[in-house]
């Protein structure tokens, strides 16, 4: 029992110092470009779990981690639900945040990298969870809206160590865009629940 | 061209994902076919010999690793331990230390347009089809003995799962998982032998949907800006170690390149 905690200890502690390595090694090598500043390479506790952890954080810890990270969202007032339309245009764009993006100017969502959502699409990325149908599986009420709206803004408060990028926290996409994407997954006119 | 490339690539895509794949095989083969890329190890030939800087003398005589002047199989051995500068380089940070040391250029000089575009190719561009070229047939074996090999592998290996930016992706973040896609790009998992011995046997590679050479240091560039971080530093320290550890995961394929990219 002592050689396993101290096995844990130890693994803890070198992978605490292997991050830091990495660390510095970015500072040294990496450089600011446009819009995409050193600060970027500044680890937050999330990642820093994430990385030490190999994506596998301790329950109790990343319970912790994901609260804070569902603190980060503001949920606006009234309808979550925006212009589905508009959604997937915002889904099918892929700018945003990148040294060769304006700043200043809202990002895509990048959506379709990763996911399959309108039938009418057929070329889909599969690193996440198909989307299709999304709203008319899973329903559109209110809990399901402001499920679809914080994930969208902040995957990790849901999941600590998800691949999926934190949209709204990022400041990738604005409330509004946010608002129109859960249109597209939730809004039965949606191509996504035809 | 991009944009021609990619509304062709739309109107071909049949209905369903299985067929669509393979009209994207037969893309590819069909690009592979008229691929220019002997035009660009013709270029890179007359810049190799071509007497530049204040020495006024060519790279004819740089050490790849094989010895002055050697290039069979030179590109093969790379990423690897360089005694005389001690430390790791690939054939990017190689060529500019000749450009220093034999030609007498300056860094800044030698670096000043490492990725170039359709209209103009860049030097290193050249150089690396041409260099490259000269490896076809010879199985890649990069150095992994060394202790800084060694070192720079785990550092590499380390920077390929860790997680940064805005976006929280690692390298693995697209390329770790068996089986999936970007839109209808195939994600080679490259911390895999299998899945990165292709990729290792064909880069540096010209790609078709911006007709453009492209290195291993402009993958690697281009991969971060993707994944919203700041701007590797060319030839550093960081970048090498990735394409050592994409290279000695992928090392035992005959060389094939220099490839052809969608």
């Amino acid at each position: 029992m002592t050689r396993l905690l101290l096995c844990l200890l130890f693994s803890c502690v070198t992978a605490a110092a292997a991050a830091d390595e990495i660390d510095k090694v970015l500072k040294r090598d990496f450089q600011a470009r446009g819009q995409a500043t050193m600060d970027r390479v500044v680890p937050d506790a999330l990642q820093r779990v994430c990385n030490e952890t190999d994506n596998r954080p301790p329950a109790e810890l990343a319970k912790t981690l994901e609260a804070d990270q569902m603190r980060t969202i503001a949920f606006p007032a009234g309808s979550l639900v925006g212009d589905w339309k508009r959604g997937e245009a915002t889904a099918q764009g892929g700018r945003g945040l990148t040294w060769t993006d304006k700043a200043g100017v809202p990002g895509d969502g990048s959506c379709y990298n990763c996911h399959q959502l309108s039938p009418r699409e057929s070329s889909y990325g599969t690193l996440g969870p198909s989307l299709y149908r999304f709203g008319a599986l899973r329903g559109n009420g209110p809990e399901m809206q402001k499920y679809v709206y914080g994930k969208i803004y902040n995957a990790k408060a849901y999941n600590l160590c998800s691949q999926m990028p934190r949209l709204g926290y990022s400041g990738t996409l604005t409330d509004e865009q946010i608002k129109d994407l859960v249109g597209l997954l939730l809004d039965p006119a949606s191509p996504v629940n035809q | 061209m991009l944009r021609l490339a990619c509304v062709l690539l739309l109107v071909a895509l049949p209905a369903s994902a299985q067929d669509a794949k393979k009209e994207i095989q037969k893309y590819q083969q069909m690009i592979a076919e008229g691929s220019p890329v002997e035009l660009f190890e013709l270029g890179g030939e007359e810049w190799w010999k071509k007497p530049q800087g204040p020495a006024n003398v060519s790279l004819e005589k740089c050490d790849l690793g094989m010895g002055p002047g050697v290039l069979k199989g030179a590109y093969a051995r790379l990423p690897r331990y360089f005694k005389d500068a001690d430390r790791v380089m690939d054939l990017e940070s190689r060529l500019v230390h000749c450009m220093e040391t034999l030609q007498g250029r300056s860094r800044k000089e030698a670096t000043a347009r490492v990725f170039g575009n359709a209209e103009q190719p860049s030097e290193l561009e050249y150089l690396s089809a041409y260099i490259a070229g000269q490896s076809r047939g010879v199985k890649m074996a990069p150095g992994t003995s060394h202790p800084k090999e060694k070192q720079t592998f785990e550092l590499g290996r380390q920077l390929f799962f860790h997680r940064a930016g805005p976006w929280d992706f690692s390298c693995a973040s697209c390329h770790g998982e068996e089986g999936k896609r970007i839109r209808m790009q195939d994600l080679p998992v490259l911390s895999q032998p299998a899945a990165a011995r292709p990729i290792v046997a064909t880069w540096p590679a010209y790609r078709v949907s911006n007709s453009q050479f492209k290195t291993m240091q402009w993958r690697i560039n281009d991969c971060y800006r993707q994944m919203r971080m700041p701007e590797p530093v060319f030839i550093s320290e960081a970048t090498v170690a990735v394409a050592m550890f994409l290279t000695a995961t992928g090392k035992g394929e005959p060389y094939r390149g220099p490839g052809t990219k969608r």
